[in-house]
């Protein structure tokens, strides 16, 4: 499904948090949206969704408006892992993955109904493509970082969306859990929308990168083009040099220490 | 992917899932027939001495519309008249506080929740001691202390609800500090009337309100707060998924096609207005609100599908017996029933608390 934010501006309480932004993301691209601090970054993934409602511009889906879009429909089509994982109430990981079908659910989930056999299997089934059959039964709290990325990734795909959307997915895993985020992202085969700070793992896990400064776009286009050492000294004020990855071929960067001008 | 390396504990793994969804029934009926019985003891015992023989008696010719004798009437009125509807009551206002008391803290994300914190109760209480003190409303007659606890309820609710209110609508945070502060406000002015009041014996009514008492309850109480409950637990329990949704964070409600502001809105209506139509026949019962809700948790987990059926149960239960406590101990005197609620709440819930693995909101 494919994915167009156009023209889209946040004001919170009178300032521009992000101004005009134009976004597209084919079906099934990994798309990374990344940016210093204070980008915009969240503000413009909190509008797809629909956490936010902008104050101007369009976010669509295959066409679809999806603010004028009834809000169950719209959960239907595209599912995200926002920032905050705050669960107060200590629920378990399936009935974590089991909320990814409420959208599904007409009249939601009343406690008078049982989970449709459907539901069940679709919830079992998201757990396994995640590796995470085995944390069914355990509170969601008491998960370490990788394992709770890994039970929210498997509530968006009991969601069965088509469009997902990440905000800072890999913060605070180690290194091997954020690579393997990162790969049951792309093999999800959704069209994919992140927000990433390591511009490694953005430049190799992603088709094209959306680079955000002040609220503004200002730099679009395959990590291979947009990635490129003045940019970066604009964009977050620190020297970099390109190398290529000997083993994949992506782009990659090395920074200088800011001591060493 | 790398290989897991954390994968301890199987017997962890599973059955807890499965197993939560046969207990659920299971508690359901089990706490069904407590009630039941609860009732029937909530009837039958009490200072004047009726015979069990005879409450069942009476029970059932009251339900069948048997006859009774004539000598039998004066037992009878005490029975049916005073007790029973007093029982009931008691099961509907326990039944009401701790589903709400669930709705509340899920709505406020805030385990120390409870359905006072949104300054409902306090608004009542004014006007409940305007009644009490001044004799307010008196063209009323007996519904005056009702109808004027009622309506102050709903007048607080309409100023925590404007204070709290934004452009984004309702948010937690700002939900708990309208009603706090609000209640502070409401308290002050009800210590001030019952520290002015001229007789003695109209203050101790008026703590007696405050403490939560079922003493006043008659057939004409029941019927609006049990409807009103009733509804409530309705909402509530249509409305449990989106619970569940909301208590992950707005942003993941969102995620989930539940749209968090006004979801809040319209629990904050419900609760709101359950808790009015409770307090204003009983006064406000501290303590149901807050402890049935993690006690039923502990046993069946966060899942408000699963929390939803058994809370209700279980409060009705625990107040029916804390009724008949506080009628009982001292008796021909009567103890507020808040004392009774707290006082075997309170060591309840700190070994329940101290014996498993539950977190109250907040990190292990």
């Amino acid at each position: 499904m494919r994915v167009d934010v156009a023209g889209v501006t946040v004001e919170l309480a009178g300032a521009r948090i992000v101004e005009d932004i134009a976004l597209r993301a084919d079906s099934g691209q990994v798309v990374g949206v990344v940016g210093p601090n204070g980008s915009g970054k969240s503000t413009l993934l909190r509008c797809t969704y629909r956490a936010l409602r902008p104050t101007a511009g369009t976010v669509r889906l295959d066409g679809d408006d999806l603010h004028a879009m009834d809000a169950r429909a719209g959960a239907r089509l595209l599912a995200a892992l926002p920032q905050e994982s705050a669960a107060e109430f200590d629920f378990t990981a399936a009935e974590v993955v089991a909320m990814g079908r409420l959208p599904h659910q007409r009249g939601g989930a009343p406690f008078t109904g049982r989970p449709s056999a459907t539901d069940a299997a679709l919830c079992a089934e998201a757990l396994d493509r995640v590796g995470a059959a085995h944390l069914a039964g355990r509170g969601f709290r008491s998960l370490s970082g990788g394992e709770k990325q890994r039970v929210l990734i498997a509530r968006a795909l009991a969601q069965q969306p088509r469009v997902l959307v990440l905000d800072e997915p890999t913060n605070h895993l180690d290194i091997a859990h954020q690579l393997e985020v990162l790969s049951l992202v792309r093999r999800s085969g959704l069209t994919v929308l992140a927000a990433l700070h390591d511009l490694n793992l953005a430049a190799s896990h992603c088709d094209l990168l959306y680079v955000l400064d002040g609220g503004r776009v200002v730099a679009s286009g395959p990590p291979h083009d947009v990635l490129r050492p003045r940019l970066l000294a604009e964009v977050f004020g620190v020297r970099a040099h390109r190398v290529t990855h000997p083993v994949t071929g992506a782009v990659q960067l090395l920074f200088d220490r800011i001591d060493q001008e | 992917m790398p290989a897991m390396t954390t994968a301890p504990a199987p017997a962890a793994a599973g059955p807890p899932a499965l197993t939560r969804s046969r207990v659920v029934p299971a508690s359901a009926a089990v706490l069904s027939l407590l009630l039941l019985g609860s009732l029937v003891c909530g009837v039958g015992l009490g200072a004047s001495g009726v015979t069990w023989g005879e409450t069942l008696h009476f029970l059932g010719a009251g339900l069948s519309g048997g006859t009774i004798r004539s000598d039998e009437v004066a037992a009878y009125t005490i029975v049916w008249e005073i007790r029973l509807p007093r029982a009931v009551l008691a099961a509907v206002v326990g039944a009401g506080l701790a589903s709400v008391g669930v709705a509340v803290q899920a709505m406020v994300r805030n385990a120390l929740a409870d359905p006072f914190v949104l300054g409902v109760s306090s608004g009542a209480a004014v006007g409940a001691n305007a009644v009490l003190l001044w004799g307010a409303f008196a063209a009323l007659g007996v519904w005056a202390l009702s109808v004027s606890a009622f309506v102050s309820a709903l007048a607080a609710m309409a100023l925590v609800y404007m204070a709290a209110r934004t452009a984004y609508g309702l948010t937690p945070l700002r939900l708990v500090l309208a009603g706090t502060a609000l209640s502070y406000g409401f308290s002050a002015l009800t210590t001030l009337m019952v520290f002015r009041a001229e007789r003695g014996e109209a203050a101790r009514a008026a703590m007696m309100w405050l403490l939560g008492s079922l003493g006043g309850a008659t057939w004409g109480s029941v019927p609006l707060a049990a409807v009103t409950v009733l509804v409530g637990i309705l909402y509530l329990g249509a409305r449990a998924g989106h619970l569940n949704a909301l208590a992950m964070g707005d942003e993941t409600a969102a995620a989930l096609g539940v749209r968090a502001g006004r979801l809040r809105t319209e629990l904050f209506v419900v609760t709101a207005a359950v808790t009015a139509a409770v307090v204003a026949v009983s006064g406000a019962i501290g303590f149901v609100g807050l402890m049935v809700p993690h006690v039923v948790r502990m046993l069946v987990g966060a899942d408000h599908r699963r929390v939803l059926v058994l809370a209700p149960l279980a409060g009705a239960v625990l107040l029916v017996w804390a009724d008949l406590v506080s009628r009982l101990l001292l008796a021909p005197a009567e103890i507020p029933v808040g004392v009774i609620t707290a006082v075997l709440g309170v060591p309840c819930f700190l070994l329940l608390m101290r014996r498993g693995g539950y977190a109250f909101g907040g990190g292990r």
